[in-house]
């Protein structure tokens, strides 16, 4: 699953952020590592981006980004 | 000299602990990149002058932004005595990941915690004694804003600036970033303790009535909305005391003063300097009135929502949501706007945004507006008026990014940080209102004042002929270009103030009293009966539309390091401005006159 197909309210944890070397180290800035837990807010209509939540920071991300952050659901 | 560099990552409150360590007033907004300037002052510590340096906020040492490489330029060529590291203590789950980098510099460092009362209030706690020991520099906790804490942060700097030797940064030796990232997790999971669920807080409340998906725009469009009607309201009375006061003077002791001058000397103190300027003064009320309200909406950390809000429908036109925050700010002041388009990397996308952004409905044509819609239109009609402009220029930047978004194009990702919501302190929003004002007037002393001189002598050169009449100097280029500016139905004398909007668009209103050679009270009536709506309102579109001013065009070159950008950037709003003129006024002309 990515980033982008998590239901509003939902956690999950990050497995794999794709993507060129500057974007993944501007990622990695803003709090989307590895093995941290992610939580969607909210989607904007019309194909806008979402309001992700990341530890105490909120992020707009745009789905095209989204998508490259893979996500596995914690077991249990 | 001793130096302290201030860093961080954006929108940490860098440029706030700046303004209170130095007495500046730094432009400090709630929006990451703000700082797109270095700033430095001097303020003495500890019996030496030191110099603070407010570096541009960077999310990652090693990154490709311009803010990024201003910032490691700075070290690498700047010796600094100290690095003060500014780290908001709500999101040291992050935040750190800088720190350790900059660790690896070997530069002397402190670290500043900043928001303290925001951490708090979400119950996070962070262990300052392992997090010193652990990192061996020292922390200290404080709010920049409010000031807990802040008597002990300069302590700290003091002490740390002593016996220290500048030096530059050497930026070979980076440790691998997963050996850092490693050490981030052991770090944090040591020192900082997050409530498990965060409480529902006033910001999610908040969200969720301003993020609303079908509400959230409208409330937007009617707080801005709100915000330029509370200015209006506000701001014409003031505005009224104002030109009361002027006119007093003028009366009172200007004119007698005069009296023995010659004619032409009389003229052009009061006619030309006077009037000009005066007319430009009366302004200053809606301009405080302006940056006050729009200070609250900068730092309210609003903006940025707007950006979630508008991104589907801006990233249709190539463009992005920052884009359209730019334009918002643009509706202040263009310049600035553009400067701020720097936190964008793609080349495209940020040339795109700053060719948008002059059609910003800015504070200078706001004032022609105002002026013209109370002079000609009932005052019933004249917010609605003023409010179509407001559309128009949306429309004419929309326009603009579907045309050029083909040729203009990006490819940059969009990830923005959704600060909290913030309101600033009383002494946040007067220092701002009161720095934009002196900003204003140091304009208005300059500029606008060549401006209006000018005007006077194209209008009164030679000085036998009849004022403004087709004699003068500006007679002679009003015919030379009336085929242009005839089809729009703008006359001669009109096209006059034109010519000088080029420079600044504050002139425009001064220069028609000029013309006229009147003063404000007297221009307005003379204007509504020279004026049919329809010319009036031709004359607000071409102003709205076209070249915004020398400064802008300044800034544009400067900021895009291209005479084909800016040529491009003033000769498509130039046509665009007679084409929708020659529409309107065509159109207007055909259904209202022929009837
Ligand atoms: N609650 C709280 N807010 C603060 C504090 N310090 C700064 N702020 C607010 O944080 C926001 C950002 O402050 P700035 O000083 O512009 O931040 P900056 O780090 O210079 O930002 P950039 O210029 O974007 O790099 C503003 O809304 C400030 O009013 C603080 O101690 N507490």
């Amino acid at each position: 699953m990515t980033l982008e197909q998590l239901p509003p309210g939902q956690r999950a944890v990050i497995c794999e952020v794709t993507g060129d070397e500057a974007l993944r180290a501007r990622m990695l800035a803003l709090g989307l590592r590895l093995g941290r837990e992610v939580a969607v807010i909210r989607r904007a209509r019309l194909g806008g981006p979402l309001q992700v939540r990341i530890g105490t920071t909120d992020l707009v991300v745009r789905r095209r980004e989204a998508r490259l952050i893979k996500l596995t659901t914690p077991t249990a | 000299m001793k130096r302290i560099a201030l860093l961080g990552m954006p929108n940490t409150g860098k440029s706030t602990f700046f303004n209170r360590l130095t007495g500046s007033v730094a432009r400090v907004g709630n929006w990451p990149g703000i700082t797109v300037d270095l700033l430095a002052a001097k303020v003495l510590m500890g019996g030496d002058m030191v110099e603070v340096v407010d570096l541009p906020g960077l999310y990652n040492l090693h990154g490709y932004s311009e803010d990024e490489l201003v910032v490691r330029h700075f070290l690498e060529k700047n010796p600094v005595n100290l690095l003060a590291v500014v780290a908001n203590a709500s999101q040291l789950d992050r935040q750190l990941a800088l720190v350790l980098q900059l660790k690896e510099l070997g530069l002397p460092m402190v670290l500043l915690l900043n928001m303290i009362d925001e951490s708090k209030r979400l119950g996070i706690q962070v262990e300052v004694d392992k997090l010193e020991e652990a990192l061996s520099i020292p922390v200290v906790t404080m709010s920049a804003k409010h000031g807990m804490g802040y008597p002990r942060a300069r302590q700290v700097l003091e002490r740390n600036l002593q016996d220290t030797l500048a030096t530059t940064a050497a930026f070979s030796a980076f440790a691998a970033d997963d050996a850092l990232e490693a050490r981030l997790e052991d770090l944090v999971a040591t020192t900082v303790h997050v409530p498990v669920t965060l409480s529902d807080n006033l910001t999610s409340r908040l969200d969720r009535a301003l993020l609303h998906p079908l509400f959230g725009l409208p409330l937007f469009f009617l707080a801005m909305y709100l915000v330029f009607e509370a200015v209006y309201t506000l701001g014409t009375p003031l505005q009224d005391g104002v030109e009361w006061l002027l006119g007093l003077f003028k009366e009172g002791i200007a004119e007698p003063a005069l009296a023995q001058a010659g004619p032409m000397v009389q003229s052009f103190l009061l006619e030309g300097v006077y009037n000009g300027v005066g007319t430009v003064l009366s302004f200053l009320p809606i301009i405080v009135l302006f940056f006050l309200f729009m200070g609250v909406v900068e730092d309210s950390g609003y903006l940025s929502r707007a950006a979630f809000l508008v991104d589907a429908f801006m990233s249709r036109l190539g463009l992005d949501g920052r884009a359209f925050v730019m334009q918002l700010m643009g509706f202040g002041c263009n310049v600035p706007a553009l400067m701020g388009t720097r936190v964008m990397r793609s080349r495209g996308l940020r040339l795109l945004t700053m060719l948008i952004i002059p059609f910003s409905l800015c504070s200078a044509r706001l004032q022609v507006f105002v002026f013209l819609t109370t002079a000609v239109f009932s005052p019933r009609s004249a917010p609605f008026v003023l409010f179509s402009l407001y559309c128009m220029s949306f429309f004419a930047a929309f326009l603009t990014a579907l045309l050029y978004r083909r040729r203009l194009i990006s490819d940059e990702p969009l990830l923005l940080e959704l600060p909290p919501y913030r309101f600033p302190t009383l002494k946040q929003m007067v220092l701002r209102g009161w720095h934009e004002a002196k900003g204003f007037v140091r304009d208005a002393g300059g500029f606008i004042l060549l401006g209006v001189v000018l005007v006077w002598f194209l209008t009164h050169y030679p000085f036998s002929a009849v004022p403004a009449s087709a004699e003068t100097l500006a007679g002679g280029l009003a015919a030379f270009m009336a085929p242009v500016f005839q089809p729009i139905g703008i006359d001669d004398l009109m096209s006059i103030a034109l010519l000088f909007g080029f420079v600044a668009k504050e002139v425009v209103v001064g220069a028609l009293a000029v013309i006229y050679g009147t003063s404000e009270g007297a221009l307005a009536g003379i204007i509504a009966t020279q004026l049919s709506w329809i010319e009036a309102y031709s004359f607000m579109l071409f102003v709205l539309i076209y070249t915004p001013c020398l400064s802008t065009i300044a800034v544009l070159r400067q900021e895009s390091r291209s005479w084909w950008f800016t040529l491009l950037a003033v000769v498509w709003p130039l046509s665009l401005a007679w084409l929708v003129s020659f529409i309107f006024y065509q159109g207007a002309t055909l259904l209202f006159s022929g009837g």
